[in-house]
């Protein structure tokens, strides 16, 4: 028999967690340990993961879990604290309609009836052919165009229901052209 | 060489960087367009207007012309706003500017000297002249006078043949000048485009000005005031408008003047200067002395006094200590600091530094919504700007003092604006709170005596440090010195950014700087301090603002959010919209906010819903009351706060949702029911075409009938209807 089979299987487990992240942010980790108080990046990191893949999977909070040396749970517990992060892949576009006090008093409940009822779906939803989401927003911070909507991230005001079938119907016109001039 | 003198350099070096980079941008007799770019500005089409700018002087080929980024005035509805700035005219605004205006802009104004009057911001009709006065309005300016400065001024210009149409007098808010010397020892008037400041002490005065500075075009060098220019550029490049003033500019001092993004624009306008100064004397206690005299209170809302805030983080005993700005502004409706990030973000980094050197910190973190990302980048820029120029790293200005900052961010969490809960987020941790004591000057980040202020304290530090805090402290009421920033919307003409020093009356706001309602309706209510405010009912306008006159009537300053709401706001429904707010933030920690909030938002959508029970209005009130006086933090003890102001001002509102089934508003779509009179109705067929559910009925010229079974109650056809024969009951 040999001596002693090490036990440790970091070397593996790392392997698994860097083939699900994209090389800067393993980097990026790697540079946090190196200072003090590393595990307060855990938020910066859940962005950068976001930004890159649209949501957090299950494999990513793993991934990021055993590099930054947190437990799994804390992980999954931050990002699904935070309003921030959605745990779903979003769809082709995301429609934001702000909510905040000044949206509301103008309006904005009107015109997000009218996007659930065109769309058929609730907020936190995302169509079935996958082409667009509809989230709740926090206050926009651009109350002064209240009622606002936020096409990704291009914000638009004041919105009213009657523009709601022409701000869908463009963008169903521009994703058909940009699959046409792909193809 | 002495510590003093090596900052003196230092600083110095800074200011003639800035004065040679920037008179080289501007040679004289530049004309410059000045383009807003900040979120809203963004949004409203900004980025364009400017990039057809630039198209439209490369094409020209006018090296005279230069293009100037500003942040955001504030005036948001009429977003994109262009200034335009010729030597020795008036600034010219001009609002919603889109590619169409740039090109008329561009051809009629710049090039032929006319300007594009269908696209100017203002009053259109309002009276100008080539030169303007602007008297400041503050109330100790002339007290003391034994003549009325504006009369004297209307008779000397008489006697010297010139009329309105030559010099136009304007009364403008408090320019935030007022006496560090005496109190009331004389009268302020700002003369455009001139920009010139005179200190009035005798009507002989008056008529030295009107004689060799009006006639003569002269400057007057011993009548010029000697008091801080903060805010006076402001005024130099906004002045006639009633919106801006009738405000005090003192956070927002940079905002919509100097280009965010340049370093060099920020100290050109005394930026620095204040941190310079601290440095210099080298002494936290004199820092702390001065913001005592100011009376500065915490903007974020909780209104604590700074300069304690400051001395228990400067007692506090440790190696390592932190200060945090905190600008997670969660608010719904609030926009303050959104807007200083964008626009002025150096005044946060210098305050932030100021105060950094005056507990001990070493080093600082800003906690910023992650939804501002105009602002973040801002920052990051800022910071980077800092750290090349010797304000942020190691031995700042030569002082031997090291401070850097960092910026963290946030993701989506309201209770986060806590300050326990924001500790936790920094360390990456669920942003929950937890019981205080110990505070966070005792035990903050990882354990640490920590300071934490909002930005807009932040933005307020370098005026006070520079201009001394018996000045600052003079602004403002009794008990709050300085002013106090305010995000206006809601149901009022002019929605945007407003700065008024405290104590001012809420009707001021409303109705002098917002113009009051649109379409002659009646102010109902105003909304303060977002969802842990309340609603301060029409009848009491002329209550003072500031943060305890408003604590004393029910609501709370809060952070700044303004909403305005009119005769068609239901004031149940717009306490169930902050309570939904308030319930799905809550972190889940302790059970009142938890369990309280829901059962408080069932019980209000019950009653909009018109299922209300007689005994509902006593199981809301104990219900608040137990949330205020058992809950973990402050979210969960000032989440009812919209439900009691309410139920105490509007109590007849809400009976009647529940006893009458009836929403006196006509905004609880479950209570209301449209009906159309068939002695109006001339069967136009209008409604019928507009319902979205096909619901109404009839034949052309004779009276329409409404399905009240299919009806979605979407209001349409009481929009539509020409002939006022829609009833909504």
């Amino acid at each position: 028999m040999s001596k002693q089979q090490s036990t440790d299987n970091w070397p593996e487990v790392r392997q698994q967690a860097v083939e699900q992240l994209p090389g800067a942010i393993v980097e990026f980790i790697e540079q946090c340990q190196a200072e003090e108080h590393p595990e307060s990046q855990l938020i910066a990191v859940l962005h950068q993961v976001q930004n890159h893949f649209g949501h957090l999977g299950e494999a990513q909070l793993d991934a990021v879990a055993q590099l930054m040396r947190i437990p799994h749970a804390k992980v999954a517990g931050v990002a699904s604290f935070y309003h921030f992060f959605r745990l779903n892949p979003p769809g082709q576009t995301t429609i934001h309609i702000c909510l905040g006090t000044a949206c509301f008093v103008k309006g904005a409940e009107r015109v997000a009836e009218k996007f659930r009822e065109e769309l058929g779906i609730d907020f936190g939803e995302t169509t079935k052919d996958g082409k667009f989401s509809l989230e709740a927003s926090r206050c926009l911070g651009t109350c002064g165009l209240a009622p606002v909507i936020m096409v990704d991230d291009q914000v638009q005001g004041p919105a009213t229901p009657d523009q709601v079938p022409g701000i869908i119907e463009k963008l169903l016109a521009k994703d058909k052209r940009a699959k046409n001039s792909g193809s | 060489m002495s510590k003093a003198d090596t900052i003196d350099r230092h600083y110095r070096e800074l200011v003639e960087t800035a004065d040679r980079e920037l008179t080289e941008n501007r040679p004289d007799g530049t004309i410059e367009i000045q383009v807003g770019s900040a979120t809203c500005e963004h949004a409203a089409g900004s980025q364009t207007v400017y990039d057809e700018f630039k198209k439209h002087i490369e094409a020209s080929d006018r090296k005279d012309i230069r293009l100037h980024r500003t942040g955001c005035t504030g005036r948001c509805s009429r977003e994109p706003i262009v200034s335009l700035l010729i030597e020795g005219e008036r600034p010219v605004k001009y609002q919603k500017v889109d590619s169409r205006a740039v090109h008329r802009i561009f051809t009629s104004h710049i090039l032929r000297g006319e300007p594009a009057a269908e696209f100017l911001l203002g009053d259109p009709t309002a009276e100008t002249a080539p030169v303007e006065l602007l008297f400041c309005g503050g109330q100790r300016c002339g007290r003391k006078l034994d003549f009325d400065p504006e009369k004297s001024f209307r008779q000397a210009l008489r006697q010297a043949g010139k009329s309105d149409r030559d010099v136009y007098i304007l009364n403008a808010n408090c320019f935030g000048l007022c006496g560090r010397e005496r109190r009331g020892g004389g009268a302020h008037v700002l003369i455009r485009p001139q920009g010139l400041l005179y200190k009035i002490k005798s009507a002989e005065d008056v008529q030295r000005i009107v004689r060799e500075s009006l006639v003569e075009g002269k400057t007057i060098k011993e009548l010029e005031s000697d008091e801080p220019v903060f805010g006076r550029r402001f005024f130099e490049l906004y002045g006639e408008l009633a919106f801006f003033n009738r405000q005090t500019r003192i956070a927002l001092r940079n905002a919509g003047v100097v280009d965010p993004e340049s370093l060099h624009e920020y100290v050109a306008y005394a930026g620095f200067e204040a941190l310079a100064m601290a440095l210099r004397k080298d002494n936290p206690k004199w820092v702390i002395e001065q913001l005592t005299q100011a009376k500065l209170r915490g903007r974020g809302g909780g209104g604590f006094p700074t300069a304690q805030k400051w001395r228990f983080g400067r007692e506090a005993e440790a190696e390592t200590k932190y200060i945090v700005c905190n600008a997670d502004e969660g608010d719904p409706g609030a926009f303050m600091d959104r807007s200083m990030l964008e626009s002025d973000p150096f005044s946060i980094l210098e305050g932030m530094i100021i105060g950094g050197f005056t507990i001990g910190a070493n080093r600082g973190f800003i906690y910023v919504r992650a939804e501002y990302p105009l602002a973040i980048k801002r920052l990051h820029k800022a910071i980077e700007s800092c750290r090349r120029h010797g304000l942020l790293g190691r031995s700042i200005l030569g002082s031997g003092f090291d401070f850097d900052i960092e910026i963290r961010l946030g993701a989506g969490a309201f209770v986060c604006g806590e300050e326990t809960a924001l500790i936790h987020s920094i360390e990456g941790e669920r942003g929950q709170p937890r019981i205080r004591p110990p505070y966070p000057t005792d035990r903050g980040l990882w354990g640490q005596p920590t300071v934490i202020n909002n930005v807009e304290t932040f933005a307020n530090i370098p005026v006070i440090v520079a201009y001394g805090g018996q000045w600052f402290g003079r602004i403002g009421s009794d008990n709050s010195g300085g002013t106090k920033v305010f995000a206006l919307a809601g149901k009022v003409e002019h929605t945007g950014l407003v700065e008024v020093p405290m104590g001012v009356a809420l009707r001021h706001i409303v109705e002098e700087i917002g113009g009051g309602v649109p379409g002659g309706k009646k102010v109902k209510a105003v909304q303060t301090g977002g969802p842990a405010g309340g609603c301060i009912p029409a009848k009491w306008l002329d209550t003072k603002v500031d943060f305890d006159s408003l604590t004393a009537k029910g609501s709370i300053m809060g952070s700044g959010g303004m909403i305005v709401l009119d005769e068609d706001s239901c004031m149940v429904d717009v306490a169930k919209f902050f309570m939904t707010f308030s319930q799905d933030e809550s972190c889940g920690k302790c059970t009142p906010c938890r369990e309280g909030a829901t059962r408080i938002v069932e019980i209000l959508e019950r009653i909009t819903k018109g299922r209300g029970e007689a005994a509902d209005l006593d199981k809301l009130e104990r219900l608040s009351r137990l949330m205020k006086r058992a809950s973990l933090c402050g979210l969960g003890r000032a989440a009812a706060n919209p439900v009691l102001s309410t139920l105490r001002e509007f109590r007849s509102e809400y009976k009647a949702h529940v006893r009458d089934k009836t929403c006196p508003a006509h905004a609880c779509k479950a209570l209301i029911k449209y009906e159309i009179d068939p002695d109006k109705c001339v069967g136009c067929t209008l409604c019928a075409r507009k319902c979205p559910v096909s619901c109404i009925d009839g034949e052309r010229r004779k009276p329409h009938k409404i399905d009240q079974n299919r009806c979605i109650k979407c209001g349409r056809c009481f929009e539509v209807c020409r002939f006022d024969a829609v009833n909504r009951g």
